[in-house]
């Protein structure tokens, strides 16, 4: 430790300052505009410190991906603030772009350094994914684009209040650059009022503690951390672990592109090598190395759930990107697609480690968010666009069968309801349902995957998807087997089809009376199937999870001895 | 028949509450809780007080029963009628999942999916019948069910909020040939859309009702054959009441009956005492729950999960509840840091102190090894001394040694922590509300919140504390001062501009006559019926909606038509109020419209709770040493419902009574007011 403090007061200032945190993330949730925000929660806020920007405290209820990302946010402020010479208090910096602060375009940042008696003391962050951003298509979501430029305006890090004073101008900027200036207007408003909450909470802490106490607090928080991340790791054994899982193509040209791991652990240290990983694509599957370093923080996470959110947890672990790599993407290579190659990264890490520690991790989760969207215009020639992301199983674990339809691991988010979306727009849902015969077979199989049937009711309707796992299914650990694949199917005159490229598709036609069919993938089971109670597989047979051919090819005939 | 009776039922004790309108006097009792049948201590508790139950006019009963049977998954077998291709909705939830990190965990719904049967039919999103409902198809899944032994069923339509005709005409097939009265249906439960919130409500109704309608009945009878002419009600989640029959048909009104009733008591009392906004902090074995009350007004939330995918959507007492109770574990990880909960020893086997096979330390541990608590006199009666030895050995070997703390060191570390966890809770409540705390007084009550008084008013930076005279039967003394209240919704999902103003007021007016017909039924007395309107609305885009007031007039109990211009006038003021600005040429649309109709019912005079007589030098029983911060203090010790009015004790001191322990911490004052609360403030540094 760096400096003395007793634990009782690191006890009681470790819950102050991430309830600061989770004050500024509910401010946001209450003031933000738009539902992404308010309700799916896609936002974070913390502390980060003074001179390499790391993750000091971080809120708990923002989005997980952005527990390890923001860091590298408030370090390219750092180094510009450090190139320009001119950091003072009251300065505000803002930015979206997504190779110098990870995630996507759509995720706008705002930096603030905290001075404290005249000394920069921390930073405070803020990050929300706003509605519009500009770009070729509205909402930021296109799978065509082929460059950064395509997806959304870029903005580098800019000071947008210099000494306390709002920089207009730069307001002017952004708001001529979205489709929806009064939502973004809105947002930006919520993260600065987040931003200005959390300068009152950190005063009054630190007029009540003194700055050293509290500064000590923070080395400590973060030593803490490592120590419990090392004693952790030293329980695992040492050795070397490979996984490798395939993305179906960049959505342009038909090829899989592998994302491969190499899972070390010596001692108490862990390196992730992700060396023999597809290089960089032309379509937008790419992600920067922030987001990558990011992700394997959520993988970890989710391994190791009761370890605090500060960047002491990765100091044990080396996360190696190579060059050139579609995990390594240099401006202006496009990113609109980083989900679903972070759910990928996410797989593999988990299959990896699984083998080191199998009682930890559960097996894969369904592994795509699924961006379907549905266009028209009404017979009153109003347009309307109904966007969401779908759901599926994820997977089995050392405990219990895996979820039936969870969200995806790096998000909280959930599903509108099916009424909202019908009262919305034109469309009526067929099915709403599970998906028997997705789950990975195991001794505690995954969850199901979904089936969502949707029928257009009105003439000339459009569809898209961007979506993955049309080619490779969730894996199961510990010998359980893979969850089912994505399946999309799309209604025309000639009959229900599927797309080319398997999960992804532009301009789909639509008539009245034609639907579209997602067939979501289930989770991988954990454990061989031969494990499983039979009497469990009966029970999952009366379910209708479950058909009776499938449930002796996978799991043998002893479940047809027994009732459920 | 001047008595008025409240029950409440908790997990440990049942406590009652009885006013003698006639003679203004109050009497309170505290039995253990009897299981399973609960009618024994609940007759017991009113029996200590009442002679001849002749002589009530009322029983209100708060009820964890439903809570209890959801939480503990004790629900009736039920089955499912829903629509082709919907019937795993409340198996998919809104895609959620149990924990932010992990990913583990897995969910089971209250109806198996082979339970949960299909039916052609199908209303479109405006009410248009795509497909009538097929009625031989829905009797065919009824018999299915009545021959598996379903107990109850719930008929779950698509849009049936916006035409109920299918859900009707399948109710009527279904009530025609199931063998009792337990058939709940969505668009009777909750015409509001949102399919799952929709259905989770009805069919977690149906599960309660064979188990909540037998156990009101139960009592019903016992109360009856002991000679109660009176009326039997039961305590809402909306901090309202409802008569018997009500609840036997809303079961899922009552998932939150208890801890509503101890809010609304707390209200009235801190009202009364001129404390406008506060917040309560009720300190049981296993939790804290906050909820907040601002200008008199006790906070509601229009739906809640119970437990993971268990949402309840009905408007709600907002309390907020965090793993800091009495019986909360303290333990050090494996980074050296010292954690409070969320594991609890809770009331059984309890803390170490209680010497019932629990060795972890908890929080009532270390009150009890700082002398907070008094040894010699536990709490409740149940024991006759508690073991401080053990507490405090308990407390060295898994905190003390881990962290070089002496027993006492170790045992402020646990209060510290702790307290600082309430205090986050407060503050997070109020904060998430747009509140500031520290404009509000901390309410405590339940056996243990008035021990950490101090101590929150220091964290939170609150400048006083209200104890109410009878902290630990705050819930059963709201059962009599609670409104009776029905709550109606309909979704009406149009925009302002071309709302049927005529149309929506028939649906208020159905809303305003189906409950003046409940108040009318009753026989309680009531001061005023008041009508409460709300629209939720939003701008066309947005998804969270704005609770919108909305002025009536009523005319007798005919309802008059808002204009139009009226309703964008309400969401105006509303949103600015909410969000600080309007949005310029936004278009604007109603989604819900909700009405409250409430009876109110007459408030007791707190004075009658008053002390009489008295003097703090009676009072006083004794001195002992109690350790507050870093050292040890000489306290006075009083018995707290022996002083008088106007009694003014500075602190450090300990106001003891039967069910609660006060404490005065040094640099704290308390004085008692003119209706027996005890008010704590800072002294002035």
């Amino acid at each position: 430790m760096t400096a003395a403090i007793d634990p009782i007061t690191l006890a009681v200032l470790a819950g102050r300052m991430e309830q600061i945190a989770d004050e500024m993330d509910a401010t946001l949730f209450r003031a933000a505009f738009n539902p992404i925000i308010a309700e799916a929660h896609d936002a974070s806020h913390g502390f980060y410190h003074a001179s390499s920007g790391d993750t000091l405290v971080q809120g708990k209820s923002g989005l997980p991906i952005f527990v390890g990302v923001m860091a590298f946010a408030v370090k390219a402020v750092i180094d510009k603030a450090a190139e320009a010479g001119d950091l003072a208090d009251g300065d505000i910096y803002i930015f979206n772009d997504a190779h110098m602060g990870g995630t996507h375009l759509s995720d706008m940042r705002l930096v603030r350094p905290y001075f404290r008696d005249g000394q920069l003391f921390c930073y405070l962050a803020s990050v929300g994914h706003w509605h519009d951003v500009g770009g070729a298509v509205p909402g930021n979501y296109n799978p065509s684009a082929t460059e950064a430029f395509q997806e959304a305006f870029v903005l580098p890090p800019v000071k947008l209040a210099s000494g306390g004073v709002i920089q207009q101008d730069i307001i002017d900027i952004l708001m001529r650059n979205t489709r929806l200036p009064q939502s973004a207007m809105g947002d930006l408003n919520g993260q600065l009022g987040a931003l200005d909450l959390g300068v009152k909470r950190l005063d009054e802490l630190l007029d009540e503690y003194g700055a050293e106490t509290v500064s000590a607090a923070l080395d400590a928080l973060g030593d803490r951390a490592e120590t419990l991340m090392r004693s952790e790791l030293s329980g695992l054994p040492d050795g070397r672990w490979e996984a490798v899982d395939y993305l179906d193509n960049d959505g342009i040209t038909d090829e899989a592109l592998p994302i491969k791991v190499a899972l070390e652990i010596h001692g108490d240290q862990m390196v992730l090598d992700f060396e023999g990983t597809a290089p960089v694509t032309a379509g937008p599957v790419n992600i920067a190395y922030p987001t990558a370093v990011a992700t394997a923080y959520v993988a970890i996470k989710h391994i190791f759930p009761d370890l605090p959110a500060n960047a002491g947890v990765m100091r044990p672990i080396e996360v190696r990107v190579p060059d050139g790599s579609l995990l390594s993407a240099e401006f202006p290579a496009p990113v609109g697609g980083y989900t679903e190659t972070i759910l990928r990264m996410i797989d593999v890490i988990f299959s990896a480690a699984s083998q080191a520690a199998p009682e930890r991790v559960v097996a894969n989760a369904y592994g795509t968010i699924n961006a379907l969207s549905i266009a028209g215009k009404r017979a009153n020639g109003q347009r309307w666009v109904m966007f969401s992301f779908y759901g599926g199983g994820h997977g089995g674990s050392i405990e219990s069968d895996g979820l039936n339809h969870g969200n995806a691991p790096i998000s909280t988010a959930t599903i509108p309801p099916m009424e909202i979306l019908e009262a919305a727009y034109p469309v009526m849902f067929r099915q709403w349902a599970l998906r028997p015969d997705s789950a990975g077979a195991g001794q505690h199989r995954g969850g199901l995957g979904a089936t969502y049937e949707i029928e257009v009711l009105e003439e000339n309707a459009e569809a898209f998807l961007f979506g993955e796992r049309g080619r490779f299914a969730p894996q199961g650990v510990q010998g359980g087997g893979d969850g089912a694949m994505n399946v999309f199917h799309f209604e025309q005159a000639s009959g229900w089809e599927t797309p080319p490229l398997a999960s992804k598709m532009l301009g789909i036609k639509l008539t009245k009376g034609q639907a579209v069919r997602l067939d979501t993938p289930g989770g991988g089971g954990y454990g061989p199937a031969s494990d499983r109670d039979p009497q469990l597989v009966a029970r999952d047979v009366a379910l209708g999870y479950l058909t009776a051919d499938l449930a002796t090819e996978l799991y043998g005939s002893a479940w047809q001895e027994v009732s459920a | 028949m001047s008595k008025m009776v409240g029950v409440d039922v908790g997990g440990t004790f049942t406590d009652v509450f009885v006013l003698d309108e006639a003679t203004g006097t109050a009497e309170v009792a505290k039995v253990p809780t009897t299981r399973p049948d609960q009618s024994g201590g609940f007759l017991d508790g009113i029996g200590q007080q009442v002679d001849d139950l002749s002589t009530v006019a009322a029983v209100v009963h708060g009820t964890t029963a439903g809570t209890n049977a959801l939480l503990e998954r004790k629900g009736a077998k039920i089955g499912v009628i829903t629509t082709h291709g919907l019937r795993d909705v409340l198996e998919m939830r809104r895609r959620d999942r149990p924990r932010t990190w992990g990913l583990r965990g897995d969910f089971e719904p209250v109806v198996p999916r082979n339970l949960r049967l299909e039916v052609p039919e199908r209303t479109l999103a405006d009410g248009t019948i795509r497909t009538p409902v097929d009625l031989d198809a829905v009797k065919a899944a009824a018999q299915e069910l009545i021959d598996a032994d379903c107990k109850a069923v719930a008929i779950l339509l698509a849009n049936a909020y916006a035409n109920p005709e299918n859900e009707a005409k399948a109710v009527e097939a279904v009530r025609a040939m199931w063998p009792n009265d337990h058939v709940s249906c969505s668009s009777e439960i909750l015409p509001e859309i949102r399919e799952f919130e929709r259905f989770s409500t009805t069919a977690l109704n149906a599960y309660l009702q064979p188990e909540v309608s037998g156990y009101i009945n139960r009592l019903d009878r016992a109360l009856t054959k002991g000679g109660f002419d009176g009326e039997f009600m039961i305590v809402q989640s909306n901090g309202g009441v409802m008569g018997t029959d009500t609840a036997c048909r809303l079961p899922i009104r009552t998932a939150l009956s208890g801890p509503a009733a101890g809010v609304i008591a707390a209200g009235h009392i801190a009202k009364t005492a001129g404390f406008e906004n506060v917040i309560t902090g009720d300190m049981g074995g296993t939790s804290f729950d906050v909820a907040l009350i601002a200008k008199g007004q006790s906070m509601l939330s229009p739906q809640t999960s119970i437990d993971f995918g268990m949402v309840v959507r009905n408007p709600m007492i907002e309390i907020t509840t965090i793993g800091a109770g009495g019986g909360s574990i303290a333990w050090v990880d494996k980074g050296g840091l010292l954690n409070i909960g969320p594991e609890s020893a809770g009331s059984t086997p309890g803390p170490v102190a209680y010497g019932q096979g629990n060795d972890r330390p908890t929080v009532t541990d270390a009150n009890v090894v700082l002398s907070r608590i008094d040894p010699e006199s536990p709490i409740g009666g149940k024991l006759d001394r508690l073991d401080v030895d053990a507490a405090a050995t308990a407390i060295d070997t898994h905190v003390g040694s881990k962290l070089g703390l002496s027993t006492v060191e170790a045992a402020e570390a646990i209060l510290r922590v702790a307290n600082s966890r309430m205090a986050g809770a407060i503050r997070l409540v109020s904060i998430e509300r747009g509140f500031d705390p520290k404009r509000f007084a901390f309410m405590p009550f339940g056996g243990g919140g008035a021990l950490h008084t101090g101590a929150i008013l220091k964290e939170v930076g609150i400048g006083s504390a209200i104890v109410p005279r009878y902290p630990g039967v705050t819930s059963a003394m709201g059962c009599v001062i609670a409104d009776m209240r029905q709550d109606f919704v309909q979704t009406i999902n149009t925009l302002t501009a071309t709302l049927d103003t005529d149309a929506l007021r028939d649906v208020m007016q159905r809303h305003i006559d189906g409950g003046m017909a409940l108040l009318n039924a009753a026989r309680s007395r009531f001061e005023a019926r008041d009508i409460v309107v709300e629209l939720d609305m939003a701008y066309v885009g947005q998804t969270h909606t704005v609770a919108v007031p909305l002025p009536v007039t009523v005319d007798g109990t005919t309802v008059a038509a808002p204009t139009i211009a009226d309703i964008g006038a309400a969401f105006d003021a509303a949103y600015q109020a909410t969000y600080g600005r309007l949005l310029k040429n936004g278009t604007r649309r109603v989604m819900n419209l909700r009405t409250a109709v409430i009876g109110r019912r007459p408030k007791f005079d707190l004075t009658t709770l008053a002390p009489k007589g008295g003097g703090v030098d009676a009072a006083k029983t004794g001195t002992r040493q109690v350790h507050f911060g870093d050292t040890w203090h000489e306290t006075t010790i009083y018995k707290r419902l022996d002083l008088p009015v106007g009694a003014e004790i500075s602190g450090p001191a300990i106001l003891v009574q039967p069910d609660t322990t006060v404490l005065v911490d040094p640099g704290l004052s308390a004085r008692v007011d003119t209706y027996g609360n005890t008010i704590i403030t800072r002294d002035e540094e």
